[in-house]
């Protein structure tokens, strides 16, 4: 059975005591050359942050969203109201979170490649970001039957000649 | 490319709205690192000592600290430097929070501000955008509610914004510059900002600071932590446990306040109340705390929580850190509901919070001695706490008794005469002191108290003990691990020293050198920009004199090592000092309040500032000498006072008290 091992950082957001030291050590992390300069803008890693709201929540830096979404979220907590998005972990072009400041590329957490824990729980003295592995079984190979029932609804569709066409130029492509 | 510093200062001249963007040289940082060392620096350079506080000339410098926008932990710290309208001396107040590291991101070591803008403005500064903004719809608006205000109107919350309130706005002599969870409190320095129309500045910055030698830095500061680690798993043994940990005195997290109300002194700094502490108090000002305080929270990039979010009952939330948390409270013989209550409008309107209490703990004494009476206060409630927010309004807004009340208890009681001078009694160089009244002399202290330039005492005491341990056994154990000290013969000093030794020990010659090495460690934290919680002011702290040249060297690639870090700090010392000296300070002012302690002895005392005065290089007037000034490459200083006649001129302890220059 295939295994994948998962990483959590788990967020204690009622510990955070709002310092940012996270943003400094993430940016420091992947300057280039390591270490070399800070640049919080450069985080994977942005910490909402009101004091006098009682706002305190660590967002990491996730998927890169090509398009934005079709709608917006917005959250009230404990009455509490959170930007638009604010929760969201996508670079999207929607904002300027999680994008390179001078190329607007997109940054994304990579759990501090090559290091045994994240850089930013590690500097977290407070503890309200705690790293977490596990194993878990991978899905299995999906069964040939599956894949042809998946397929039997394109054909319905669009046709068996369209379908074979569009998988022949998808192929060249790869 | 330069390195842990921007290398460009912005110089904005508020009277004709000019914006420039100025390259630093490099040589100065080399000569007086950052901070305070280069604000002495342009100060000394650019405004004549015959500058009045509230002329567009004296010019307005808020600077990151060298390390500042660095990965080091706790370097977050803004030094703002001005002459004082309350000293009349060179201030230099500073304030922990964000805005520090946030001008550096956006690319500037300074703000420099000059001139007097016509109207009420504030300055946005967003990396190379600067902008000169009307301000006047945020007129009489609270220094925290006004915060947020810039930071909706600009859609950027990610701002930083230090900002005055009405306090500021109307010339208080101990006006406040408020930003994050922090303050620029003493010495006026919001009155300063106020009298150049500047609401606030706030900053947005997204560019990169750099790091020299990027792997030994990272490697230096990673020890830092560790060592943070371990010692707020290891408090100091046998010592008081507010003073036993590391970052400001945990204020927001202790509830037992008997230390505190039983030791410092009640009113206008007076009453020391015995006894005061029992069951019933403790807990009901546990409880105010916890109902009122939602959480501890922390400046950038600092594992401490020295300061908490306070929500007192039907009023906003606002943050506080250390002793404000009693002064308002002891002041006015209240309890700690009122003092946490009377904070919040004392916050927003941007007072000192060691001054503005004293001033109104004052002005009622006044008024009970009949110097001042029922008619200098029409309206004024007759209760005690009802007086004081009353009493606070009225100085805010200068309005009848209130605007000379907010010229601070020196000046008021010049004004108000008929005797009133002998109750403004707390203060050093004008200017209120921690409400504290002793037994018996400490010679330490007394060194710290006369001779130094920050002129409060908090902001000075440091990595020393601050009384003998009770057995050698102890004394012996504190120093078996004690990395921090500057040298052995220091560690012997705390190991020969046993109770009831006071005052002859430590004696004057060992006295200089304790005090010159804390006093050092100040300079370094404030020229660095790193808060004095993790290095010169608790004991065993993870910054020190032994760690510090490395890193210096590792973030900016300058060379350093110990010997030529001491005498770049003496440098700018003594060039804070000369700013003074120019000023008219002399040896006649470095006086601590008299009944600061019960018990005095003039002759040690004499002794001790002869010594130490001979130990800094200056003269037995306090001036530095031409001799001290040369080593330092100061000669340009020298050459001022020989050029002003301050060498030949009478020695003020020679003259009698009534023609004692004026400071």
């Amino acid at each position: 059975m295939a295994k994948k091992i998962i990483k959590t950082i788990k967020i204690d957001a009622d510990k955070c005591n709002g310092c940012r030291a996270c943003e400094v050590i993430c940016a420091a992390f992947h300057a280039s050359p390591k270490y070399s300069g800070v640049n919080p803008a450069r985080s994977r890693i942005k910490l909402i942050r009101d004091p006098i709201k009682d706002m305190f929540i660590p967002v990491y830096a996730g998927e890169l969203a090509t398009a934005e979404c079709m709608g917006r979220d917005k959250y009230i907590i404990d009455g509490k109201e959170y930007g638009e998005c604010a929760f969201c972990r996508a670079s999207c072009p929607s904002r300027a979170t999680f994008k390179e400041p001078d190329s607007g590329l997109p940054l994304k957490c990579d759990m501090c490649e090559g290091e045994e824990t994240p850089l930013c729980v590690k500097w977290c003295l407070e503890e309200a970001l705690i790293y977490e592995t596990r194993e878990e079984e991978a899905d299995e190979e999906p069964k040939p039957d599956e894949i042809e029932q998946s397929l039997q609804s394109l054909v319905d569709k669009h046709g068996l000649e369209k379908l074979v066409d569009t998988l022949a130029r998808m192929a060249e492509k790869e | 490319m330069r390195y842990a510093e921007t290398g460009y200062h912005l110089e904005i001249d508020l009277t004709r709205g000019n914006i420039e963007k100025v390259e630093t040289d490099p040589a100065n940082t080399e000569l007086y690192l950052g901070g305070v060392g280069t604000n002495a620096k342009i100060i000394w350079d650019r405004v004549p000592p015959e500058t009045d506080p509230f002329s567009p000339d004296n010019l307005l410098i808020f600077s990151a600290g060298l390390l500042c926008g660095t990965p080091a932990t706790g370097s977050n710290r803004t030094m703002v430097s001005a002459i004082s309208p309350q000293t009349k001396l060179f201030a230099y107040s500073m304030m922990g929070g964000f805005w520090a590291p946030e001008l550096k991101f956006a690319g500037y070591d300074k703000v420099i501000l000059r001139g007097k803008s016509p109207k009420l403005v504030y300055i946005w500064i967003h990396n190379d955008r600067v902008e000169i903004r009307d301000a006047s719809h945020l007129q009489g608006k609270g220094s925290v509610e006004v915060q947020d205000l810039i930071k909706q109107e600009l859609n950027e919350p990610d701002a930083q914004v230090a900002a005055i309130g009405l306090a500021g706005e109307n010339k208080v002599y101990f006006a406040s510059i408020e930003q994050g969870r922090s303050s620029c409190s003493r010495q006026g320095l919001g009155a300063v900002m106020g009298d150049k129309n500047v609401k606030a500045i706030a900053v947005r910055g997204t560019k990169d600071i750099n790091l020299a030698k990027p792997d030994e830095f990272i490697k230096l500061i990673n020890e830092v932590l560790e060592y943070i680690k371990w010692r707020n798993a290891n408090p100091i043994p046998n010592y008081m446990p507010i003073l036993a940990g590391l970052g400001s005195p945990q204020e927001m997290k202790h509830d037992d306040e008997k230390w505190h109300t039983e030791n410092f002194v009640w009113g206008n700094a007076r009453y020391r109340r015995k006894g005061f502490w029992n069951d019933e108090i403790a807990a009901d000002w546990k409880e105010t705390m916890e109902t009122m305080q939602r959480r501890l929270i922390s400046c950038f990039n600092c594992p401490m929580k020295c300061g908490a979010t306070i929500s007192p009952p039907g009023q906003p939330t606002y943050m506080m850190k250390c002793f404000t948390k009693l002064t308002y409270t002891m002041a006015a013989f209240a309890d700690l509901e009122f003092g946490l209550g009377i904070a919040q409008s004392a916050t927003e309107y941007g007072v000192d919070g060691y001054s503005a209490p004293q001033v109104m703990a004052f002005a009622i004494e006044l008024l009970e001695a009949g110097i001042l009476t029922e008619q200098d206060f029409p309206g004024m409630p007759s209760d005690t706490e009802g007086r004081f927010h009353w009493l606070l309004d009225r100085i805010v807004r200068r309005e009848g008794i209130g605007d000379i009340l907010a010229n601070g208890t020196y000046w008021a009681a010049e004004q108000i005469g008929n005797g009133a001078q002998a109750y403004a009694h707390n203060n050093i160089k004008k200017h209120e002191q921690l409400p504290l009244k002793l037994s018996m002399l400490d010679p330490i202290y007394y060194l710290m108290y006369c001779t130094n330039e920050k002129i409060t005492i908090t902001q000075i005491e440091g990595n020393f003990p601050q009384a003998p341990f009770a057995t050698r056994e102890e004394s012996e154990a504190f120093v078996s691990n004690w990395i921090q000290a500057p040298n052995e013969r220091i560690k012997q000093y705390v190991v020969d020293w046993e109770p009831r030794m006071a005052p002859y020990y430590p004696t004057p010659d060992m006295c200089c050198e304790i005090v010159d090495w804390m006093e050092r460690m100040h300079y370094i934290d404030d020229a660095l920009g790193m808060c004095a919680g993790l290095s010169a002011f608790p004991l065993k702290p993870p910054y020190h004199i032994h760690n510090y040249p490395l890193l210096i060297a590792a973030a900016t690639g300058m060379e350093m090592d110990e010997e030529k870090l001491i005498k770049t700090v003496a440098r700018y010392r003594n060039l804070v000092r000369a700013n003074n000296i120019i000023r008219g300070m002399r040896r006649a002012d470095e006086v601590p309040p008299e009944d600061h302690w019960k018990k005095r002895f003039p002759e040690l005392e004499k002794e001790l500032l002869d010594k130490y005065y001979q130990f800094k290089g200056w003269n037995n007037d306090g001036v530095p000498t031409k001799e001290t000034l040369h080593d330092l490459n100061l000669d340009y200083v020298a050459e001022e006072f020989e050029r002003r006649g301050i060498y030949s001129e009478t020695p003020s302890y020679e003259l009698p008290a009534s023609q004692e220059a004026e400071v």
